[in-house]
């Protein structure tokens, strides 16, 4: 699995880029794509919804299941991905290209992971 | 297999219609400007059409059909006669009472029978399907709470989490916040975690017993204690009825109001997903909310339509699935006082004989004597060979058995749900006994025949990835140059 | 008794003893005593043998009386089926089958649904179809379901619509909170000037019925371009037969379609089991409740059917589901489907134009018979007439075994012609009144 450096994490598996423009772009971990298996849609929040730390603001779903998408930073929805819409298996096929969203002025509640201690954590999860 | 859609060539119909016998009008209303694009096919052509869709089916009259929660049981002919007579099915919905007195008399005698069976004091016809009858309940029990002045108090619902998924969709439509309560290890309500879900802002609990892992809760009165002391009613989901039908009845173990499907229980056949019946029935203090019209005598022994005077108003038209109805009553009346519990008996008895004669290979999820129905988890078969409970229902499928539920309840890894139901031979048992040990030994000796299964029927599995990501829900008329 | 149970107690007895057990409290021992019935405490009639059990059902189907001459609609329609129809839907494998969640032995069913969302996105103009909903009022309940959102939320209702509809979707909307208005109406049509000033940016939709429930043909593309206008969502609720004439629901703008299906060859059966139709625009398709067929291929590149986009439904996503829907009426959706094969687009056309020309024909009869017609405008298949004393009128036609229109309170009856009636019934009827307003 493949967990790029410039990139920090959650533990509920999204990825977060924090853009020089001050704005940061959410996606879900090569992981979790991998967990959740072939997904066929996608539901994405409206441009201006605001996003709160911690709790959902999309889901993606499988052939036979729902999953939850937590937001990993807060803020404003500036942008959605709308080639989701069509194309969810960009999400499987290009977990860090397929982003879900762009927030404006991102809050962080608690630190993000990096690469590193993201794959430290799956590996802790894993042994359970 | 060509569509209808595709079949046919333009000008080809059938004579039905004769010539008309009054002037024809034209109207100055926007019309439609082409035809709708639909088959022009012979008489001969729809039959042997539907006659070639009809052996890609498979019902309960082509073969075993052990669907756990589903209770697809023998669907008696008599029903079907009974059903299709020309005094029911000519009536109008909106004839005068005194013209429609034997459809009257009929959901009369059938309130009365389903309220012996079950302890419930009057029942509505309305609800078409399980999950409508869930809906409907649940409003009864709001409108019960507004009449309190407690409707803006009591805003929860509590479900366990093994519950049907209807349950909390359900309680979601009636405008309910669900609280799912995680079950005991034993499959059965937490009574601790129940205790602490339930308080004054409970509107209800909603409760399938036999549950989904197929046991009686055998805590059942305490449970519905606890509800009632918080002040919150007891929702009975009637979908595993047929377990106790006749031994124990919901109104008995402290439930409020509950649903039946009478195409599980009273052996209704389920027309390839409905039509169904769910009828609702209640306690008494929950009658005058009833919706719909219920038959009632008048002085003069005729039936009569009566409105509840706090009816929460309809949720469909007229009198629901009728014929439905008429056929659940046909078979109550065949089986009677004693048939109904020998039905009951027999369910379990068969569900028991089936788990005796797998639980040796397969890993029964919540061990001991089962109701209706068991699970197997095949998490083990799994982790040794790599063989799903998928790959299990599919090599089924080639030995002409419907495949348990698979996937369900939640709470169990790699289920499969096997309800026999009490119309089976034992011979019939015996082959499916066979038929899952047998494919036991392949998944040991060749996973990979299994991944693939089925291998002998109509199509090889289908691709419903591609299905969801791309839908294509409907055939479009070619373009005409 | 009746049972079918096939063991004999002999044989019961020893597959209880080979599962372990000595006797038949053993397996209910979970139960608890104190509610447990005792034997024969089970409060119904002793058991039927079959051929009792269908005397009993043929004494209750006697006990109704079966009008041969029907002028009544308002909801339910008889039509001529065509004798194909029974044929096919009588077949057990179709009757017996479960829903086709295992599409390799389900194709059959699988098939007919996509060939039945197939046949109603024609008829509506509309691009996707649902598997079908409980009946019609119940669709448009559901349908107005889909429109409600975060700060959309108020439903507003025709009060032309059928009344069994308008109190289906204010139940529903009890449920959900959903506050309902009532949209008044004018001579017999929907008040679209009051419509006009009811809309704001809290309308979730506009429900209409097309024809209304008084037969009255709506301005159904100026009812939809006044909701789209506010930012609102169209449902036109129309009856299917009326399709084979009058403009789509697509073409009038409408967002979604729904309607009660049973014309389309299912029985009067005293309201049902009915058929509730639904289609959306493409745009509305995962808002679609209920069971919805795809087509795909299977592992070898053939042609396959399957349940699609289940992730919508209440099995996957349990309280976040917009509906829960789970069983529909799929074998009433069949009989519509080979309902409308055997008539064709032809058939349905003269159908509905024989339906309409009846009606007509009848009107004027009894206009002339001193009925004259309650409502200016333009109607299908269904009118209002006013009448001094419609009980009267209504008790003379029953006596000649016809069941006259339906009574809209004390002065107005709501009358019915089908390509069923026969100009010789329909004179009857305007001489019948003609004698009855005579007197």
């Amino acid at each position: 699995m493949n967990f790029p450096n410039h990139l920090q994490y959650s533990k509920s598996h999204e990825w977060v880029l924090f853009e020089e423009d001050g704005t940061a772009v959410i996606g879900l971990t090569d992981y979790a794509q991998k967990e959740l298996g072939d997904l066929v849609f996608v539901n994405l929040p409206e441009v201006g919804d605001s996003l709160t730390v911690g709790e959902a603001f999309a889901d993606v779903e499988s052939v036979k299941a729902v999953s939850d998408v937590y937001a990993p930073v807060g803020g404003e929805v500036l942008e959605i991905n709308e080639e989701l819409l069509d194309a969810p298996e960009r999400i499987n096929q290009d977990p860090y290209g397929a982003w879900f969203v762009k927030v404006g002025q991102p809050e962080q509640a608690e630190p993000l992971l990096s690469a590193a201690a993201y794959e430290t954590f799956l590996a802790e999860e894993g042994n359970k | 297999m060509k569509l209808i859609q595709e079949k046919g060539a333009p000008g080809r119909k059938l004579s039905l219609i004769g010539p008309g016998q009054v002037p024809s009008v034209t109207l100055r209303a926007p019309l439609r400007t082409q035809p709708p694009a639909l088959p022009q096919v012979s008489e001969t052509e729809i039959s042997r059409h539907y006659s070639a869709l009809a052996r890609r089916c498979h019902g309960v009259n082509d073969g075993f059909y052990p669907l756990g929660s589903c209770t697809m049981k023998y669907n008696p002919a008599v029903n079907e006669e009974a059903a299709s007579l020309e005094g029911f099915t000519g009536v109008h919905p909106l004839q005068p009472a005194e013209t429609v007195q034997g459809s009257l008399h009929a959901l009369a005698e059938m309130e009365q029978l389903l309220g012996a069976i079950t302890g419930m004091d009057a029942f509505t016809f309305q609800p078409a399907a399980g999950a409508h009858g869930e809906f409907t309940g649940l409003l009864l029990i709001k409108a019960y709470h507004h009449s309190r002045g407690e409707g803006n108090q009591r805003t929860k619902i509590i479900v366990p989490d093994s519950a049907h998924g209807t349950n909390p969709a359900s309680a979601s439509m009636a405008g309910y916040t669900v609280i799912n309560i995680p079950s005991a290890p034993d499959g059965c309500v937490d009574l601790d975690a129940l205790r602490q879900a339930a308080g004054p802002d409970t509107a209800g609990l909603m409760l399938t017993n036999p549950n989904t892992v197929g046991l009686f809760d055998r805590n059942i009165l305490e449970i519905t204690r606890i509800v009632h002391e918080a002040g919150g009613l007891n929702y009975y989901d009637g979908a595993n009825l047929n377990a106790v039908m006749g031994i124990v009845r919901p109104g008995d173990m402290g439930f409020d109001v509950i649903h039946l499907n009478l195409h599980k229980t009273f052996s209704t056949p389920h027309g390839g997903g409905g039509p169904g019946a769910g009828p609702v029935g209640c306690k008494s203090f929950l009658a005058p909310f009833l919706p719909g019209m219920r038959a009632v005598q008048d002085a003069n022994g005729t039936w009569q339509p009566q409105r509840a005077e706090q009816s929460i108003g309809s949720v469909r038209a007229f009198w629901g699935n009728f014929l439905v109805v008429l056929k659940a009553l046909c078979y109550i009346r065949m089986l009677g006082r004693q048939g109904i519990p020998e039905a009951a008996r027999n369910a379990v008895l068969n569900a028991n004989y089936m788990r005796v004669g797998l639980q040796d290979l397969y890993q029964v999820a919540y061990p001991g004597t089962c109701m209706h129905e068991f699970v197997l988890s095949l998490e083990p078969l799994k982790e040794h060979c790599g063989v799903t409970a998928m790959d299990i229902a599919k090599g089924l499928l080639d030995h002409g058995i419907h495949p348990p539920t698979m996937y369900f309840p939640l709470i169990v890894h790699e289920a499969l749900m096997i309800e026999p139901t009490e119309t089976e031979t034992k011979e019939t048992l015996d082959e499916a006994i066979a038929v899952l040990r047998a494919l036991y030994e392949t998944a040991q000796k060749d996973p990979d025949y299994l991944h693939h299964a089925p291998h002998h029927c109509p199509i090889k599995r289908p691709d419903e990835v591609t299905a969801a990501r791309h839908p294509v829900l409907r055939w479009s008329a070619p373009v005409q140059d | 008794m009746g049972t079918f149970v096939p063991g004999s107690p002999a044989e019961q007895q020893e597959m209880l003893r080979q599962a372990g057990y000595d006797g038949w409290d053993a397996l209910f021992s979970d139960v608890p005593e104190s509610v447990r019935l005792a034997d024969g405490e089970l409060a119904l009639p002793d058991g039927l043998s079959e051929m009792e059990a269908i005397a009993h059902m043929r004494a209750l189907a006697g006990e109704n009386h079966i009008f041969p001459h029907l002028f009544r609609g308002a909801g339910a329609y008889r039509h001529y089926i065509p004798a194909i129809v029974g044929q096919v839907t009588r077949k057990e494998n179709f009757l017996t089958a479960y829903t086709p969640y295992q599409a390799e032995i389900s194709q059959g069913i699988l098939q007919s649904i996509f060939e039945y969302q197939s046949m109603i996105c024609e008829l509506t103009g509309m691009d996707v179809s649902n598997a079908s909903i409980y009946d019609g009022a119940a669709a448009t309940a559901e349908a107005a379901a889909m429109c409600t959102e975060r700060r959309r939320t108020t439903v507003l209702l025709s009060s032309a619509l059928p009344p069994q509809v308008i109190e289906t979707v204010k139940t529903y909307c009890f449920g959900s909170d959903t506050p309902v208005v009532l949209i008044p109406e004018r001579e017999g049509h929907t008040d679209l000037d009051a419509l006009s000033g009811l809309l704001d940016d809290t309308t979730a939709c506009v429900i209409l019925a097309q024809p209304n429930y008084y037969g009255l043909i709506e301005d159904a593309a100026r009812a939809a371009a006044l909701a789209h206008q506010a930012g609102a969502k169209f449902i036109l609720n129309c009856n299917p037969i009326s399709l084979g004439l009058l403009a789509t629901p697509a073409s009038c703008g409408a967002d979604i379609a729904v309607g009660e299906g049973q014309p389309l060859g299912m029985p009067l059966a005293w309201g049902g089991p009915y058929l509730g139709y639904m289609a959306a625009t493409t745009a509305m398709m995962r808002k679609l409740p209920g069971r919805i067929v795809g087509e795909t291929t299977d592992a070898d590149g053939n042609r396959a059917f399957v349940l699609t986009l289940q992730a919508r439904e209440q099995h996957i996503r349990r309280e976040k589901a917009k509906s829960n829907v789970c069983s529909n009426e799929a074998l009433c959706a069949l009989t519509a489907a080979v309902y409308l094969s055997a008539v064709g687009p032809d058939g349905l056309t003269q159908i509905a134009q024989r339906c309409c020309d009846n009606a007509h024909y009848l009107q004027q009869a009894l206009a002339q018979a001193g009925l004259p017609p309650a409502y200016p405008g333009e109607f299908f298949h269904e009118f209002v007439t006013l009448c001094p004393q419609p009980q009267r009128l209504l008790a003379a036609l029953a006596e000649k075994d016809i069941l006259g229109g339906l009574p809209l309170g004390e002065n107005r009856i709501l009358w019915c012609a089908t390509e069923c009636n026969t100009r010789e019934e329909m004179d009857q009827v305007a001489q019948i009144a003609k004698e009855v307003s005579g007197q």
